[in-house]
Parts: structure tokens; C-alpha cells; sequence
């Protein structure tokens, strides 16, 4: 019998088992598979946060979702129709995530008594009849994998583990998606042990064969191609945009990047990708402690540096009094905080969105500082770009704010053109500098930037350091009318930078009723939940934030144009609290902190709620 | 060292260069004042340019002393001084990077960071002044303090065990560790001389009297009269000798160093003699740091010979791209699977 082939616009999947099934891997595979096909997409990893939870149990489901479309993706998808569920822990998880009537992939072998009861099934969900509303497709997986490979010289244990590349394989024919990048991919991987790479392969093929030839699966999907923008793609996640955005960075000012860091979750990695670039100039120093992470940052930006250090919310409270260091020393520093669940040490693999104030206000004094946040994978390469750039622009530190969601999730990266990347001026004084006084490290330049001046160059030797300096000469000053002067320069360089800030685009109408006004990684849920609501023929646009601070000058101008505004966030309300303050109109809110991004039907919900 | 030394004849530096025109401000009689005149006597007579002299320091009274040096200087945060230095000397290898740091600032508050740059044998220079009190605050006990001590913040006397900033280093496995006394110049001066001249994390660790808040702390080491009884200058490959008539000697006893008088039944034969490579010998030193029955030692405790950090950081980079190639932001972006969208 032939089998159907059924066109679909998107899919989204979730792939779950134990943390020790493979599940990232899975799911990685299936992503790049698709990206090749050129569909567009957005991913997200679910780990758990003990490294290695008891086998079987609760605790230990690791889980990965995709969306793929024909269409623009913007989230990862909301309810997964497709599920993959490697045992009876991640069904139990997972289950009530599914759309109703979605497909369910089991790993029939994994429903033993003593994992149904570590899952708290009471009874086998695969025979009972609880799962007759769905679609289930149970495979005895192991048991398949099993007989393929036993001519294969690998143990019983490593048999077992190709289970993973058996599911893998079926849903590559669910989903008519190509299996030879991932054969490529597993020889790779497994150059030195051919063995493995073999049985991983076979293990694949013989899940690809089962959906083509059982009777089990009467329909695979097709997806076509995204309409994407022309041009070279390459899937990538957050962490990995905001190391090359910043290599970029370093490359077009000329400079070399040092990166002062800690490792941290879900931060790390981002050392991990510029610890492997030497070959690009890169030093990475793996610090003792987050303060003397950013120190050293600080010590090398001093030093002439592009300077980075990378953290999530404990560290940036550690981080805190160097903060006001590269502050009050007018040094250009990027940090990039990729928020996690706190407080204290919270939800580490979970993403959150309540680092906003901290970043904005967390210091002692008044320490302004400039906060752009990332809107999706992708765009962490722009705004740690555009992070590095302002920060030598305007001699300060920049706070790059990302998300565990967007710095483990991925998307396709339109892969720019080097050549096209804007060059970054930056400028260093030689001795000429020097005048019949001496050098001034204080003096100002049309922006009230300092120069910088570094170590090295004869004849500007100058002190820099926490205690308050003369404007221009850079003495030591306790002095009354200095400090007042000082605090208002640091506070107006900043706002200059609003000079730097492109005018806000708008998604829908200019004027209207409801203008959702949203941050960091929200984009996604907002762009579709608008979009819906827009299809319903609702009178809502978005407007999303890159600069949080200073806010680009335009803002208040475009709230006055709706009635209400509707500021979704994944904290309890703090750029909320900032725009209140700001624009001095009641704000609807929508917060939620349950360590999980917005679900677009959450917003559309909002929305009718304040269309009535 | 990836620091350039140039003749010093060219260089034509004197110590007027090293200062500043600004006003110091310690107080009248600090220990201070010493250490910085010899330091910028020092300098000139190295062979590194003015211009790539970095001084950076965390808080506390000794930390204000970048402010008088006519150097690059970054008067930091407290007890961050060496995490700032080493990026400081990492981005920039050709610079001769000092940290002037206290015993607070250094072993309280920054003591994390102060193991760990020792540890990694970054090539830097750091000078603890050790007064055994906190100055700038205005008098409480610090980590160095006596047992017993009152002060502002210990008026029974303090309780908290005091440790040997010296041993630290040497179990941070410090390559060179050298000990010095603000009064003494001869000392101040080899110290600096030898701590410059070292590839690796140097510390020198100087008793400063800290004339307000804990005057006469070192007792008899400040005072030429009484000094020689009291404190042993030992030099590499020469027998620990002391006194004022030079006629007293250290000798191993019962696995313990021991004060012998030479003439009589000992001769410099039976002395033990400063082996600077030999962590045994180094141990053995600071062990008599705080026993009253043996003198202070001073001198180069330890100089050895280790990989630095820069020096490892720089060749990796230059190994890694003889390897992979430079890399350029094409490789980089093309880095994984690449497809086009027509
Ligand atoms: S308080 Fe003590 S250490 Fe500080 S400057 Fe005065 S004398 Fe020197």
C-alpha cells in the first residue's frame, strides 16, 4: 500500500526521555536536518537541573522542542503535536503539554513495572486505554535496535543507546527529512570509533525502514520551504551569536577580545565557544570567582582590549561593585547576563526576565549604565555587536541581557556578509595628546566621552581609579560641585546614545487600541499572538524594545498613539515599573515566573481580555 | 619575560621621572613613604620604559600609591587589584605590571584572588605592605594581627588566629616569594630589583609601620641598633649567618632550625645554607617567622623557575593558528551546516 503524503505548514515536536537517552542530541540532529530542507524554525532545550537525576525518575526527563514551518517561525511552538517519549517519566511529564489528538512516539521496552512506577503510572499507559484520544505509536525500540546490530561488536549497554538514533530515524520519515547530514555528521563525530558511528547509523536507517515499510505508519508529512529572505543560513543558538557577535566586533574595531569569565548556567556556553577560538586572537581567562571575572575584563579593557564578561543573575550580583568600577573609570565593558530563574540561586535551567532593574538600577549610587536585550537567537549576534560597538563609542560598560531560552535555544542566522559588517572607529591618543599641562584622561569629546588612552603610550601616563576624578584632569576630587558635575556627565552619556537608536518599528497599525510593548526573548510569543489577533481583524500592534536603557526617544510618541498598552513579561512587572514611570498612563501587565517563556495563545488571551 | 628590556643607558629614566606633582598623603612617618623612594629609585635602573609601568592597587592606605607614581596607575576596588592586573598583563604582555596591595586588601578581602594569580604565575609583581592593622578604616585588626591584639574592633584583644602572608604564597606555589622591611633600602631595593627581573607572579611582602594605628608592631627590626640580633638576611647559596658582630648562625636541630653562636663548638660548616629553588628551605624560613627563639628572615625566601600564564596564553594562540590557520569571520560563520535560501 502506498503511503500518504500530507503537506502541513509547520510541526512542532518535543523529543523527551532520560537525561541519559540522548535527548539534545536528538533533537539537535532533527533540527539540522530541517534547516537544511530549509524550513524555518525555533528550538529549545528542557533540561533538568541535577546533572545526573536517578534513572527512570521524574527529575531526570530531559526534553527539546522545535517548531518548523513552510512559514515564519517565531517560538518554538506552543503544545507540541508530535511527542517522543523515550520512557514512562518523560509520558508523565510531558503528557499534559500535547495537543489534544497529537501523535505520541514511545519506547514500548522502557514501560517495565519498576519505570511505570518510578513515573507513577499506576497502570501501563500504552495498554490501558488512557491514551486513546491520541495517536500513539508504540514501538518496542530497544528491542528492534537490538536485533539490527547484533553482529555489531558493540556491548549490550552501547546497543541500548542507539535507541535514540532508532526514533530519530522514523520521525526523519514522518517528517520526509534527509538522513545523510547525520550519517555524516555520526562518522565525524565518531571518527575514532568507527564502530559506534556504524551502529548509530544503522540504528537510524532501521528507524527510517520501520516507518517506511510497517504497516503502523499509513501518513508521513511534508513541509515545504520557508519563505526566508535570500541568502546562506546556518542554524544557531543564542550562546553561540553572542561569541561571534563579538568576535565580529573585536575584528571590525580592530581589537582583540578578551573575555573575563566564571562558568555559569545557562551562560557557559559562551567561554566554551571563545575558549576554542585562539586561532582568532581570542584570550579567554577562566577567573576564580565572577568579581574576578569582571575585573580582569576591567584590567584589559584598561589595557586597550575589547572586553567582555559573560554571567547569569548570581554572578551579575557579584559582579555588581566592578560594575560601578568600569562606571565611574568611563571604560568600554560589555557584560552579557543570560538571565536564569532566581532569586539567589533559583531556577538555573530555567529562563526568566527578572534581571530588568538589576541591570538598570542594581548599583549603589547613581550609576547609569546602557541595557540592550536580545530578541531571538539570532539577534544576540546583532545586539552583542552593537553591545562592543557603543561601548567603545561611548567609553562605558554595556549590559547585554539574553535569556537561558534564547541562549540554549537556536534559530536560523542569516549568515552576514564580513565584509558588510559596519567598521567600528575607535580611537587611542599617541603621545601628541600630551599638552603644556600634561595629559587630561578626563577631557570630553562631543559625545562628553573620555579618551582612551592606554598603557604604553609615552607620555600620557595618568591614574585612573573608584575614587572620584576632576572633570578633564583626572585628579583625585572630593569636591561638591565636581561630583554634581561628574554624575550629570555619566548620566548624560548615556542618554546620548538614544542618537544611536534607530527609529522603533512598529508590527501592525502606527495608531489603534492595544499596543503590546514587549522585550528580550517575548518577541516570538508576541509577533504570533498580534498576528493572530490582527487575522481576527482586532485593532493590535507590537512594538518591541531593544535598548531598554536608555529608551530610544520615539517611545513616548508611539504609546500616545493606542489606548491601552499591554506589556507582556516573563518577571512580575519590571519594565512595566520603568514605563509607568516613564510614560505616567496605567499599563496592563501581563507576568508570569513559572521559568517557562510566553505561549502565544497567553498574549491572545490578554488581548481579549483588554478588548472585551 | 615578554617584557622588552632596553639598555638603560638609552632609556636615560631617574627617579624624578617616577614623580608625580601631586601631593602625598600619608600620614607623617608612615612606613610608606619609604617603599615609594625606593621604588622610584628602582624603576629607573630596569630597563623597561616609563611608559609601560602599570600600577594597580585595591584600598587601603598603601593602595593610594599609584597616585604617586608618574606611571600608568588604576587605583581599583578592594581586594580586586590582581584580578584587574591580570587582564591587565594578558591584554597587554609588554607591560611591567606592579599590584601594591595591604594585608586587608590582599589576604582579607582579596585573598581569593591573591592565591589564584600566584597560582597561575601570571608574570606580575605584587607588594603586600603588611602593618598588621587596618589604616585607612582607622584601626581594626586585620588577618595578619597578633592574637591578644586590642583595636578599635578588639578591645578584649583579638581572638582571630593570624596567618603568614609569605606561607601562603609558598602554598599558592608562588615561583618567588622575598621579604623586606620598610626601613631597611637595601632590601627594598634587591627586592624590587630581583621581583622585576622574575618571569612569573613575584610577591614581596614588606613590614611597614604603620605609625598611628599600630606603631612599633616589628619591635626590633625597626631599629638599626637592635635589627641585626633580630633579623636574618639570607642570600642564595651562602650559610644563614646573623648578628651584629655577624656570629650567629641557624643550624638544623631535632628537625627544627636552631640560633647558634659561631667560634666555639659551631663554624660556618654546620649552618644551613639559603637554597632559594628548595620549597623545604623556604617552609623552614617562614616557620621561624613567628617563633621568638629564631630572627625574622628577609631576603629572596624562594625563586624558581615555572611556565607563566601570559607567556603559556601567548604561545597557545600562536600554536593554535599555525594548526587551524587565522581564523577569519568566514570560517567562523560557515562553521556548521550551511544552506541557501534562493
Ligand atoms: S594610617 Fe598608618 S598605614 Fe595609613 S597612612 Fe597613616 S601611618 Fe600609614
Amino acid at each position: 500500500m502506498a503511503k500518504k503524503v500530507i503537506s502541513i505548514n509547520e510541526a512542532t515536536i518535543r523529543f523527551a526521555g532520560d537525561s541519559g537517552d540522548g535527548m539534545q542530541l536528538t533533537g539537535t540532529r532533527f533540527t539540522e536536518a530541517t534547516a537544511i530542507v530549509g524550513n524555518d524554525l525555533k528550538t529549545i532545550p528542557n533540561y533538568p537541573s541535577e546533572i545526573r537525576a536517578p534513572l527512570g525518575t521524574l527529575a531526570g526527563v530531559s526534553a527539546f522542542q522545535l517548531m518548523f514551518g513552510s512559514q515564519r517561525v517565531f517560538t518554538p511552538g506552543d503544545l507540541p503535536d508530535t511527542l517522543v517519549a523515550m520512557n514512562p517519566a518523560a509520558l508523565k511529564v510531558h503528557l499534559k503539554d500535547l495537543k489534544k489528538g497529537g501523535t505520541i512516539l514511545a519506547n514500548a521496552n522502557a514501560f517495565t513495572d519498576k519505570n511505570l512506577k518510578m513515573a507513577t503510572w499506576e497502570t501501563n499507559p500504552l495498554t490501558d486505554g488512557s491514551l486513546d484520544g491520541y495517536t500513539v505509536y508504540s514501538m518496542e525500540m530497544s528491542k528492534l535496535v537490538g536485533k539490527a546490530l547484533e553482529n555489531s561488536d558493540l556491548t549490550s549497554k552501547g546497543i541500548e543507546r542507539t535507541k535514540n538514533m532508532f526514533a530519530l530515524g522514523v520521525l526523519f520519515w514522518m517528517y520526509n527529512r534527509p538522513i545523510e547530514p547525520t550519517e555524516e555528521w555520526l562518522r565525524k563525530k565518531f571518527a575514532k570509533n568507527p564502530s559506534i558511528a556504524e551502529a548509530n547509523i544503522t540504528a537510524m536507517k532501521t528507524g527510517f525502514n520501520y516507518g517506511e515499510t510497517t504497516e503502523i505508519f499509513t501518513t508521513s508529512y511534508a513541509v515545504e520551504k520557508a519563505d526566508l529572505p535570500k541568502g546562506k543560513y546556518r542554524n544557531i543558538t543564542g550562546n553561540v551569536a553572542v561569541a561571534y557577535g563579538l568576535v565580529a566586533a573585536a575584528e571590525k574595531a580592530g581589537k582583540e577580545l578578551f573575555l573575563g569569565s566564571y562558568p555559569i548556567t545557562p551562560a557557559s556556553e559562551i567561554l566554551h565557544t571563545l575558549s576554542g577560538l585562539r586561532n582568532h586572537g581570542v584570550k579567554t581567562f577562566q577567573a576564580e570567582d565572577e568579581i574576578a571575572g569582571i575585573a580582569s575584563a576591567i584590567g584589559a579593557s584598561y589595557a586597550g582590549d575589547l572586553a567582555v564578561t559573560t554571567t547569569s543573575g548570581p554572578g551579575m550580583a557579584l559582579k555588581t561593585e566592578a560594575i560601578g568600577l568600569a562606571i565611574i573609570t568611563e571604560l568600554p565593558l560589555v557584560i552579557v547576563n543570560v538571565q536564569r530563574g532566581g532569586p539567589s540561586t533559583g531556577m538555573p535551567t530555567k529562563m526568566e526576565q527578572s534581571d530588568l532593574l538589576q541591570a538598570v538600577h542594581g548599583r549603589n549610587s547613581d550609576a547609569q549604565i546602557p541595557v540592550i536585550a536580545a530578541q531571538d537567537p539570532a539577534d544576540c549576534f546583532d545586539c552583542a555587536f552593537e553591545a562592543a560597538r557603543v561601548a567603545m563609542k561611548y567609553m562605558t560598560p554595556v549590559i547585554l541581557l539574553t535569556d537561558g531560552y534564547l541562549g540554549q535555544g537556536s534559530g536560523p542566522w542569516k549568515i552576514p556578509d564580513p565584509k558588510k559588517l559596519p567598521k567600528i572607529e575607535v580611537h587611542h591618543p599617541d603621545s601628541s595628546a600630551r599638552g603644556e599641562d600634561g595629559f587630561m584622561p578626563y577631557a570630553r569629546d562631543e559625545n562628553e566621552t573620555r579618551p582612551w588612552a592606554i598603557p604604553g603610550t609615552p607620555g600620557l601616563e595618568h591614574r585612573i581609579g573608584g575614587l572620584e576624578k576632576e572633570n578633564i584632569t583626572g585628579m583625585v576630587s572630593q569636591d561638591p560641585e565636581n561630583h554634581q558635575l561628574m554624575t550629570d556627565i555619566r548620566a548624560r552619556k548615556v542618554e546620548n546614545i538614544t542618537k544611536d537608536i534607530p527609529p522603533s518599528e512598529i508590527h501592525g497599525d502606527t495608531k489603534g487600541k492595544v499596543l503590546v510593548l514587549g522585550w528580550g526573548s517575548t518577541h516570538g510569543a508576541i509577533h504570533v499572538a498580534v498576528d493572530r489577533a490582527r487575522n481576527k481583524g482586532q485593532s493590535v500592534s507590537q512594538m518591541h524594545l531593544r535598548w531598554v536603557s536608555p529608551f530610544p526617544s520615539d517611545l513616548k510618541a508611539i504609546c500616545d498613539n493606542f489606548d491601552e498598552i499591554l506589556i507582556p513579561e516573563v518577571n512580575s512587572g519590571q519594565l512595566a515599573m520603568l514605563l509607568k514611570a516613564e510614560l505616567i498612563r496605567p499599563i496592563h501587565q501581563l507576568n508570569k515566573v513559572r521559568g517557562e517563556p510566553f505561549r502565544a495563545f497567553e498574549i491572545e488571551e490578554k488581548i481579549n481580555e483588554i478588548l472585551g | 619575560m615578554s617584557e622588552t628590556t632596553i639598555n638603560v643607558q638609552d632609556l636615560n629614566l631617574t627617579r624624578k621621572d617616577f614623580v608625580p606633582g601631586n601631593e602625598v598623603r600619608w600620614c607623617p612617618g608612615c612606613g610608606d613613604y619609604s617603599v615609594l623612594a625606593n621604588m622610584q629609585k628602582t624603576l629607573p635602573v630596569m630597563g623597561v620604559k616609563k611608559e609601560n609601568y602599570a600600577f594597580i592597587s585595591g584600598i587601603g592606605c598603601s593602595s593610594r600609591f599609584p597616585y604617586y607614581m608618574d606611571t600608568y596607575g588604576f587605583h581599583s576596588i578592594h581586594g580586586r587589584a590582581p584580578a584587574i592586573a591580570s587582564g591587565v598583563k594578558l591584554a597587554n604582555p609588554d607591560l611591567a605590571v606592579w599590584i601594591i596591595t595591604g594585608d586587608g586588601d590582599g589576604f582579607s578581602i582579596g585573598g581569593n584572588h591573591m592565591i589564584h594569580a600566584l597560582r597561575r604565575n601570571i608574570d606580575m609583581n605584587i607588594m603586600l605592605f603588611n602593618n598588621r592593622i587596618y589604616g585607612l578604616t582607622k584601626g581594626q585588626y586585620s588577618p595578619t594581627s597578633q592574637l591578644g591584639m586590642k583595636t578599635k574592633s578588639s578591645p578584649f584583644g583579638s581572638i582571630d588566629r593570624p596567618f603568614n602572608p609569605s606561607a601562603i604564597a609558598l602554598g599558592a606555589n608562588a615561583t618567588f616569594i622575598a621579604r623586606a622591611l620598610d626601613v631597611d633600602a637595601k632590601g627594598l631595593q634587591e627586592s624590587i630589583k630581583r621581583s622585576q627581573r622574575h618571569k612569573g607572579a613575584s610577591f614581596i611582602e614588606v613590614y611597614q609601620n604603620c605609625i598611628i594605628f599600630n606603631d612599633g608592631e616589628f619591635g626590633a627590626l625597626e631599629n638599626k641598633a637592635t635589627r641585626p640580633d633580630n633579623a636574618l638576611f639570607v642570600v642564595h647559596g651562602e650559610p644563614m649567618i646573623f648578628g651584629k658582630e655577624q656570629d650567629k648562625g641557624i643550624i638544623m636541630k631535632d628537625n627544627h632550625p636552631k640560633v647558634v653562636t659561631l667560634g666555639g663548638d659551631w663554624t660556618e660548616q654546620d649552618l644551613l645554607v639559603h637554597d632559594e629553588t628548595n620549597p623545604i628551605i623556604t617552609n623552614l624560613l617562614l616557620e621561624m617567622t613567628f617563633d621568638p627563639k629564631n630572627p625574622t628572615p628577609f631576603g629572596v625566601l624562594r625563586a624558581v623557575d615555572a611556565p607563566t600564564y601570559d607567556g603559556m596564553l601567548v604561545d597557545q594562540i600562536k600554536e593554535v593558528t599555525k594548526i587551524n590557520g587565522k581564523g577569519t569571520l568566514e570560517d567562523l560563520f560557515y562553521s556548521g551546516d550551511v544552506w541557501e535560501v534562493k
